[in-house]
């Protein structure tokens, strides 16, 4: 395993091969007005200074890194820290992106915000920070999401966000990103594309893995400060991948951290039963690389290029792609991606919840279920991260047909 | 030396002049606009296609857009989703659509354009679609979702095969990509008339013949004008401004209502009929302005 210097995209947008700008012409205006606020943004010192007063009295930042004292002792095998991204405001780490963004909209003058959201948690986090700024908000949700995830449906129109069915294809995350696009092609004046994860055209993988490596950073300086040391491995989820890639970037130099993404294993291993787009390893089929959605990454689809249906117990992580930079850390060997099925995170939901008193949300609930997996054939002395992106009260519904 | 050499050769690459340009050279010589009706590929089944196209053609429909259906159309609207979404579940491929186009060529020589998004394409691999597509006589190719910025491999896969390469302008484009756009285009340039999805709409907007002039000082190239056009008024506004205009889901709406292929042929080619004819006195109405 090689250590890697963080230093893409390129001007392209390319994290080697992957990434780059596929979409109609008529967005690539507003793509490079995103691009130029996005690197003035960034050159401003009282942006980042005003962003982190957010992020601090209204998100909650810094989140804990808590030692996960019963579980580590019940696995029986490695020291087990817990990023706590769960107790930030709205619940997931979904508002550290939408602050970031909801600023930058701010600067650029722009009214109104779009969304898509598949378990609503980036819908919920975007139609919190357009009422603080006072903007308007519409967020495209498929049904069979808003039917899973109710309870978010709820509050993101109790926030004042108009929430937009999606009834086409599988009715989930990829469907609600194609109507966000229509409806920002057919608006781009006067709207901002929220995009909630590392995903879609340059510079959106970019933009959002910048506000998400806060995560990292803090988990770095945390560790150090509670064992003296680098970690050993990072656990995180990956649908998009934007959870995973906050806690991985900062450690991308030190060589000795190993980074696992896991994707959701569904109930089976052929295409359509499943959103494991890395993890072909594992006997998952139909990923290969392919366009969609703006970018070049690993996507599940049939021989003719068409994109596959996916399955997961979990919203957030049912989508067919996977962001651009996580296609590249595989690619390199930085990072490995492996699969939990919609069994194996449900269990380890129940488990978090008897061991810890936390209940995660499922997506963060595969992360947990690899480090449960893989907890026996670790060394007592070895330390883990697992990312627990988002708490689980959104699931109840989910959760209480399987427990 | 060289660079005589050079020149030479550059003029020897030049593509004679395809169906496309034929067609545009003979609508500007009999003082026409064109019409370029957009047919989504499969949309009930490859076969009924086959029919519409050559009764399009047949009412006067000047270039045919063949739709490759996929399963993510961003930037289409409901009509052309539905549409599409009817051709996947008859079982329409890319491949499928270029076997179409040999077919059809077998019995016409109207100008074909596959209108495709890039995935279908890119799996095929650049290379095996542009043989595959110019050996069975397409004209040109469009991908919706590819920019110029990723389109190196893509358009010299293209030219090697004599394909026509068309890419859009949108009213958001700046006049430096306009250039560029431009530039790379070859048969017609397609002007989006509006930012949005594809679809009819009541009117066309306003600041459009101010897009279409700023479209005309960067290209020599036919211009042809899309997205929201399917009345004869339309067309008659853009007499005298552009070269053709790009019917699409106003075609398919017939499509989508017909009970049998018969009548969705009949459906289509009559609003071909009614455009055209609207395209034909659009244009001499610029002839008499100009005299």
């Amino acid at each position: 395993m090689s250590a890697i210097a963080p230093m893409v995209p390129d001007a392209r947008g390319r994290y080697g091969r992957y990434g780059g700008r596929y979409v109609p012409e008529t967005l690539m205006a507003p793509l490079e007005e995103l691009e130029r606020a996005y690197a003035a943004a960034r050159a401003d010192s009282s942006f980042q200074a005003e962003l982190d007063s957010l992020l601090h009295n209204f998100a909650g930042r810094p989140t804990p890194l808590q030692f996960a004292e019963r579980l580590s002792a019940y696995l029986g095998g490695p020291r087990i820290y817990i990023k706590r991204e769960d107790l930030l405001h709205t619940g997931a780490h979904k508002i550290n992106n939408a602050l970031g963004q909801g600023l930058l909209v701010t600067r650029m003058g722009k009214k109104r915000i779009i969304a898509e959201t598949g378990a609503g948690q980036h819908g919920v986090a975007t139609a919190t920070v357009a009422a603080k700024f006072g903007l308007t908000c519409t967020v495209y949700m498929g049904t069979e999401d808003m039917e899973r995830q109710r309870l978010n449906v709820f509050r993101m129109r109790l926030l004042g966000a108009e929430v937009v069915g999606v009834d086409s294809g599988s009715r989930t995350l990829k469907d609600a990103i194609n109507e966000a696009m229509r409806d920002w092609v057919t608006n781009v004046e006067s709207s901002h594309y929220l995009l909630g994860s590392v995903l879609g055209a340059h510079p959106y993988p970019q933009i959002v893995r910048d506000f998400q490596k806060v995560i990292g950073e803090e988990a770095r300086a945390q560790i150090a400060q509670a064992e003296g040391r680098l970690p050993d491995t990072l656990i995180a989820c990956v649908g998009g991948g934007s959870n995973a890639i906050g806690l991985f970037h900062a450690f991308l130099p030190d060589a000795s951290v190993r980074m696992i993404g896991v994707e959701a294993g569904g109930r089976g291993t052929t295409l359509g039963e499943h959103a494991a787009r890395l993890a072909a390893a594992s006997g998952f089929s139909g990923a290969r690389p392919g366009v969609l959605q703006g970018t070049y990454t690993y996507v599940l689809q049939n021989f003719d290029g068409q994109i596959a249906t996916t399955h997961s117990v979990s919203a957030g992580l049912d989508y067919p792609g996977v962001g651009p930079e996580h296609a590249w850390l595989a690619e390199q060997g930085r990072a490995e991606y492996c699969a939990v099925s919609d069994a194996e995170a449900v269990e380890a939901a129940r488990t978090l919840a008897r061991l810890e008193g936390i209940i995660p949300a499922l997506e963060s609930a595969h992360a947990l279920a690899e480090v449960i997996r893989r907890a026996p054939r670790m060394k007592k002395d070895e330390l883990v991260i697992l990312n627990l992106s988002g708490r689980g009260d959104k699931d109840m519904d989910i959760l209480s047909r399987y427990v | 030396m060289s660079e005589n050499f050079a020149t030479w050769q550059s003029a020897l690459a030049v593509q004679p002049a395809g169906r496309i340009a034929r067609r545009f050279r003979a609508l500007a010589e009999a003082g026409e606009m064109g019409l370029v009706a957009y047919i989504t590929a499969g949309d009930p089944s490859l076969a009924a296609t086959e029919k519409i196209v050559l009764a399009a053609a047949e009412a006067g429909a000047d270039v045919i857009e063949l739709g490759v259906p996929f399963s993510d159309p961003v930037a289409d609207g409901p009509t052309i989703q539905r549409a599409s979404d009817r051709a996947l579940r008859s079982g329409t491929t890319l491949a499928g659509v270029i076997e179409l186009v040999r077919r059809i060529r077998a019995n016409s020589e109207v100008p074909l354009v596959l209108f495709s998004y890039f995935n279908p394409i890119l799996q095929m691999g650049l290379e095996k679609f542009a043989a595959a597509a110019a050996a069975a006589g397409a004209d040109g190719v469009l991908a919706t979702d590819l920019t110029l910025e990723e389109a190196v491999e893509y358009r010299a896969a293209l030219q090697a095969h004599g394909l026509d390469t068309i890419f859009l302008a949108a009213p958001t484009s700046t006049d430096a990509r306009l250039a560029q756009i431009g530039a790379a285009s070859s048969g017609f340039l397609y002007v989006i008339s509006r930012a949005g999805v594809t679809g009819e709409r009541e009117a066309l907007p306003a600041d459009l013949p101010a897009l279409i002039r700023r479209a005309r000082k960067f290209t020599s190239l036919p211009i042809a004008v899309g997205f929201g056009i399917s009345l004869p008024t339309h067309v008659t506004v853009l007499g005298g401004i552009a070269d053709a205009a790009v019917v699409g889901s106003a075609l398919m709406a017939e499509v989508e209502k017909a009970a049998s292929t018969d009548e969705a042929a009949a459906a289509v080619a009559e609003r071909i009929r009614v455009l055209k004819s609207a395209a034909r006195t659009g244009v001499s109405r610029r002839s008499s302005e100009a005299s």
